[in-house]
């Protein structure tokens, strides 16, 4: 419901959080009411290492103006070695999305731990700054019609 | 303890051994105790003497420190003790007697009349509604009315309506009224109801009868009861409270202005022998006082509340209190260390004028809307009488006598106590405490567990395979959490057009047990075969609503919630347009998500019915006796050559009890149980496996196979740098102690300490720094009670506290008492104006600025000694990530939830206790090792636990035998089969983390319910419409 009008546009950002440390980190903002801009939708997944470069590309096709990966701090995942899966994984997409022409700033990836509620609310605000300097996202978007 | 030990073996007692337990008390503390007696085995009968249990909690509004609504965490505690199968709730019941020993007690219960039938009351509320009778509600502190007729409170378990016999018409003039029996449409008014008697046969007795707030009308100098505008902070609690007498707007109890300027008094009804009587701190009041101000300029509608509190001396030292205070002050609560000496009318308004003596002893006067009395907590007349027919000892000032080693025994054998009962305590105390009581209650009806207890059997699950989604999306106002800032009837409005949903209905708190119930005959009644719940995490609460589903007949994965309070009006508190609009959004996901779930089997894993304790300290030693006795064989791992940790050198405890000969007694039943495997010089390499299954390698090779473990490592003590600023010429003088080092004087019998002239201690050395924000809890007690003890050796000994604020928190106040009474001087300092300690040819010179008389004080002492910090270990951060705990920015562990689960880890199987929680006194350590080990028995003591439906799922058609999967699986759960070359899961290994899903090249490799499909149906549909 968002317009994509210029004036009053307003970033579009996906986020995949790990169900134990970053999605806990959310509810923790949220217990502690730490506020955060609400240009964000969360989607829970068990761990960082379920996303892979394939639903970053697909948010981005589907509309979105920015993606947040957030896992467990290195060495805290909750099934061993996840994050650090993740964090390879990225490290190669980051490649591809600058190939391809995507703004460094649009994707992130960043590890919040189950007591940084605070953090959480930093790393939104952060994310949704950048985003917004990019403006809208337009280079892997389906325009249909 | 050394008694027990062979009791797990003694089978013969079976048939003798009752398998159920009492509880009398249906607060958190009495509904802990049940739900965990229950979970491991035992029948529990949970008297309470009211019409719902909830006790005290219920009644607050928020909770310190994390701010929680206590309403919305106590509530699925509370739904859950009510639904428990080995749970018989008895509301409205007194205990008459107790007879018997250990192991068979006869307990005599008298359940007063209801007058309606719980069986067909439907709590309609119709007959509240036409009850001509009304009643002060004493729910709300007296601030609003009730009916003869009423419901406890919105969200009360049993959620059944009670007749108060003392004001209804009919009962006390039969035939004048009867209004309630002719317009209940269920029949379920009965006016011949009696009071029937209970004979229970149990095996032990857990008593946790609660506290009452102290009642100040006796105290004139406060101007309760004479002028309106000054209430309780219960009272207070109330008019905060969505569900009190103002909804949740601040009002002044009578004009129902919103107060502008709010003083609260501290220490009313504590800490004072003349008027009140009662010289114990409650412990509580001055983070609850925080807690108001908090709050209630959250509440306020401009924003610019103007909250003051007046105080004696801050008591933050709990787990995060220190952190909490510092950010209220810097947030502009204002804090006045005073006492005050008197509440006046002000003349205007029915405001009110406080006089008091400010830090530089001038008079001040100044005015307020709203005087906020912090009263005490107190032991209630009810609780003395029941304590009298349970035949167990008070004190002096009426708690429940327990003992420092045996924190939750009474004087009577097989009865237990908890919460503040027993001395005044916060929540999290209280809940550890219960989880202690339940152990102790337990252990002694070891071979009676599942004797008594009855077997839940869901009815059969619908096949929902052939049908078309029919959805129901519950949503939640939780009160006034998600309602005040999302339009909750227009995001209900929305889910209605969703695709596949046939329902939505908005709740005021959907985890109510009777919207639960509601829910289940909804669920049958619509032939629902989803549903959706928005309203808070789904790390809470998703287990309740899947329960739900159950009952109803429906698998528990057809289930998803959207999360709409905690990520979302929580966050967006002054954006309520945009977090309706994000609201819808979360709902129209979940709905689309929950469209594609399919039904998932239940799978369970078998427990390795044995125990792993990682330290050997006070807390790891009890926790593994406690295990032990229950008959689970228990490895102890201690890294150090010997056992004992820290209490080897403490001289006594603060009620003054010897801790060395305790400690030797421990270390022995440690050394010779049967049940207890001792490692020394050794500790943990790796972790692997979960809950019920662990597999710990330890550093001498040995690999533990385990279902459970606790972590009680302790913590180690801050030694000052000789740089720091602490420092204090500790290391460089060799009078300039720490307090252990004194304890170790006093072990040893040191004759020259009773030679000494003049001692100085200072205190919160390293505690309470920026550096180290939180306060260490033991040292003031600690401190005083080493000053008492030097006073003893030479009376005449000069002795100085040099202090920022003394926490001799509860009955540990008396000592501080003692102290004063004994000519000890206490000069305050601040973290401005540090005491400075200099050396001239040996001898120590202190300086401090005494407050009260504005003037240098200098000081030159025989012997300084410091009350240094409790120090997290800095090793434990290897453990947690062998054990994936987390960890606080101060480097103690986090628990899964500070108020409700302060012994569990938020990894399943993993408990703690003891110092690396945070610092605390030795019958507090104790107390938290018996509740890990209570906790850790209900794992043990089942032979089967859940274990992980949504597995991941190979398509063999896609599959290329690439091998990638089993390369990223970190449990060996995927290998490649070697007659068809295709990867298989063993899904009783399988964790259901999908890297292996992200990782196939061939998208031949699906999570159950978490499908690549689902994810990209969900973020499509969070695109479509935003």
């Amino acid at each position: 419901m968002g317009t994509t009008s210029e004036k009053n546009w307003e970033p579009k950002i996906v986020a995949f959080l790990c169900n134990w440390c970053s999605y806990a980190g959310a509810d923790l903002a949220g217990v502690s009411r730490f506020q955060y801009p609400p240009n964000i939708r969360i989607i829970r997944l068990p761990c960082s290492g379920r996303v892979s470069a394939n639903m970053i590309l697909d948010a981005l096709r589907s509309g979105a103006d920015g993606v947040l990966v957030s896992g467990c701090h290195p060495g805290d995942c909750h099934y061993i070695s996840g994050n650090l899966f993740a964090r390879r994984r990225f490290a190669l997409l980051n490649n591809l999305l600058e190939f391809v022409g995507i703004e460094p700033g649009r994707v992130n990836f960043s590890w919040v731990s189950a007591s940084e509620g605070e953090q959480f609310a930093e790393v939104v605000k952060e994310v949704t700054d950048k985003v917004k300097k990019l403006g809208p996202s337009t280079r892997l978007v389906k325009r249909i019609g | 303890m050394s008694n027990k030990k062979n009791q797990q073996g003694n089978t013969g007692a079976l048939s003798e051994v009752s398998g159920s337990v009492l509880v009398v008390g249906g607060g958190i503390a009495g509904v802990q105790a049940a739900l965990d007696l229950a979970d491991s085995g035992f029948y529990v009968h949970l008297v309470e003497k009211s019409a719902a249990i909830g006790g005290g909690m219920s009644q607050l509004d928020k909770t310190f420190p994390t701010n929680d609504c206590s309403a919305c965490i106590l509530s699925p505690k509370l739904v859950e003790c009510g639904r428990h199968l080995n749970i018989n709730l008895l509301t409205l019941s007194e205990l008459v007697s107790l007879e018997g020993e250990p192991g068979s007690f006869k307990a005599v219960v008298k359940q007063n009349p209801r007058y309606v039938d719980p069986d067909k009351c439907i709590a309609c509320g119709t007959c509240a509604e036409k009850c001509p009778k009304k009643v002060v509600n004493e729910f709300d502190m007296g601030l609003g009315k009730r009916k003869a007729i009423y419901l406890k409170y919105p969200q009360a378990v049993p959620l059944k309506y009670a007749i108060d016999a003392e004001h209804c018409i009919w009962l006390n003039k039969p035939g004048r009224c009867g209004m309630c029996e002719k317009v209940c449409p269920s029949k379920a008014i009965n006016f011949d109801d009696k009071p029937t008697e209970h004979v229970l046969e149990i095996g032990s007795v857990i008593m946790a009868p609660g506290f009452k707030p102290f009642d100040p009308s006796k105290l004139d100098y406060t101007g309760y009861g004479r002028l309106p505008n000054v209430v309780t902070s219960m009272e207070f609690e109330r008019l905060l409270s969505p569900s009190g007498p103002c909804m949740g707007h601040m009002e002044r109890p009578f004009d129902g202005k919103e107060p502008k300027k709010i003083a609260w008094l501290q220490c009313v009804g504590s800490r004072d022998i003349n008027r009140a009587c009662h010289g114990y701190c409650s412990s509580v009041c001055c983070m609850y006082a925080i807690k108001q101000a908090v709050i209630a300029r959250e509440h306020s509608e401009s924003g610019d509340l103007d909250a003051s509190i007046f105080f004696m001396d801050m008591r933050t030292h709990g787990k995060e209190f220190e952190e909490y205070y510092n950010r209220a002050a810097s947030e502009g609560v204002k804090f006045h260390r005073a006492r005050i000496h008197s509440v006046l009318p002000s003349g205007e308004n029915d405001n009110l004028r406080v006089r008091y003596a400010g830090e530089d002893g001038e008079i001040r006067y100044e005015d307020f809307d709203l005087v906020v009395l912090s009263v005490g907590l107190e032991m209630p007349q009810q609780a003395i009488e029941l304590a009298a027919k349970a035949g167990v000892s008070l004190d002096a000032d009426k708690f429940i006598v327990t003992d420092p080693f045996k924190p939750v025994s009474t004087s009577r054998n097989g009865v237990f106590v908890c919460g503040a009962a027993a001395e005044p305590k916060d929540i999290p105390q209280s809940v550890m405490e219960a989880s202690a009581a339940a152990l102790e209650a337990g252990r002694i009806l070891a071979p009676a567990r599942w004797k008594d207890t009855k077997k839940k059997e869901y009815p059969p699950e619908k096949n929902v395979y052939s049908e078309p989604p029919r959805i129901g999306v519950f949503v939640c106002s939780c009160g006034i959490n998600i309602a005040s800032v999302v339009d909750v009837e227009a995001v209900t409005e929305y889910a209605k057009t969703l695709p596949g949903v046939v329902l939505a209905q908005n709740n005021l708190f959907t985890c109510s047990q009777d919207t639960i119930d509601q829910m289940e005959e909804t669920i049958r009644r619509e032939g629902l075969n989803r549903v959706v719940v928005a309203s808070c995490t789904p790390r809470t609460h998703e287990p309740l609503f899947q329960e739900t589903l159950r009952n109803a007949g429906i698998n528990k994965y057809l289930f998803e919630m959207a999360n709409i309070r905690d990520q979302d009006s929580w966050v967006h508190q002054n954006e309520p347009e945009a977090a309706t609009e994000k609201a819808k959004d979360l709902v129209r996901v979940a709905v689309a998500k929950v469209r594609g779930d399919a039904p998932l089997p239940y799978n369970s894993v078998k427990v390795t019915k044995s125990a792993l304790v990682i330290g050997a300290g006070v807390a790891g030693m009890t926790a593994a006796v406690s295990l032990a006795d229950q008959g689970f064989p228990v490895t102890l791992v201690e890294r150090k050559d010997d056992i004992g940790g820290h209490a080897r050198k403490f001289y006594r405890t603060w009620q003054g009890n010897p801790v060395q000969d305790y400690l030797a007694s421990l270390v022995d039943t440690v050394k010779s149980h049967e049940n207890i495997d001792l490692k020394c010089g050794v500790s943990v390499k790796g972790v692997s496996g979960s809950v019920g299954n662990f597999t710990t390698v330890l550093t001498d090779g040995t690999e533990l196979k385990h279902g459970v473990s606790i972590i009680a490592v302790g913590a180690g003590s801050f030694k000052p740098d000789s740089d720091s600023r602490w420092n204090y010429l500790y290391g460089k003088n060799p009078n300039v102690h720490t307090l252990l080092e004194l304890d170790q004087k006093f072990i040893a019998e040191d004759s020259s300490l009773s030679g000494i002239n003049q001692t100085v201690f200072i205190h919160c050395v390293g505690s309470r720094v920026p550096e180290r924000p939180y306060c260490s809890r033991v040292c003031c007690t600690h401190a005083i009670d080493q000053a008492l003890k030097l006073k003893e050796l030479n009376p005449d000994m000069d002795i100085f506290m040099l202090y920022r604020d003394i926490r001799t928190y509860g009955q540990r106040e008396r000592l501080y008492q003692e102290a004063r009474a004994k000519g000890i001087i206490f000069i305050r300092y601040d973290l401005e104006n540090l005491p400075a300690v200099t050396e001239e040819g040996g001898n120590i010179k202190v300086t401090v600025k005494d407050p009260i008389i504005d003037a240098e004080v200098e000081l030159n002492p025989d012997m300084l000694v410091l009350a240094t910090a409790v120090r997290p270990k800095v090793d434990v951060h290897d453990l947690a990530k062998f054990f994936k705990c987390s960890i606080r920015a101060d480097g103690f562990l986090m628990e899964a939830h500070m108020k409700l689960r302060p012994v569990d880890f938020a990894t399943d199987g993993i408990f703690l206790a003891g110092l690396c929680h945070y610092p605390k006194p030795m019958d507090e350590t104790i107390a938290q090792a018996q509740a890990a080990a209570s906790r850790a028995s209900i794992v043990l003591s089942q032979d089967e636990i859940p274990a992980e439906s949504i597995t991941a799922q190979v398509d063999p058609r896609k599959c290329t035998g690439c091998a990638v999967c089993t390369e990223v699986c970190a449990y060996n759960a995927v290998s490649i089969d070697e007659a068809t070359e295709k990867a298989v899961v063993n899904e009783a290994m399988c964790k259901g983390c999908g890297a292996c899903v992200a990782g196939c090249r061939s998208d031949a490799i699906t999570l159950k319910n978490m499908g690549n499909e689902q994810i990209m149906a969900e973020l499509e549909t969070i695109m479509d419409n935003w």
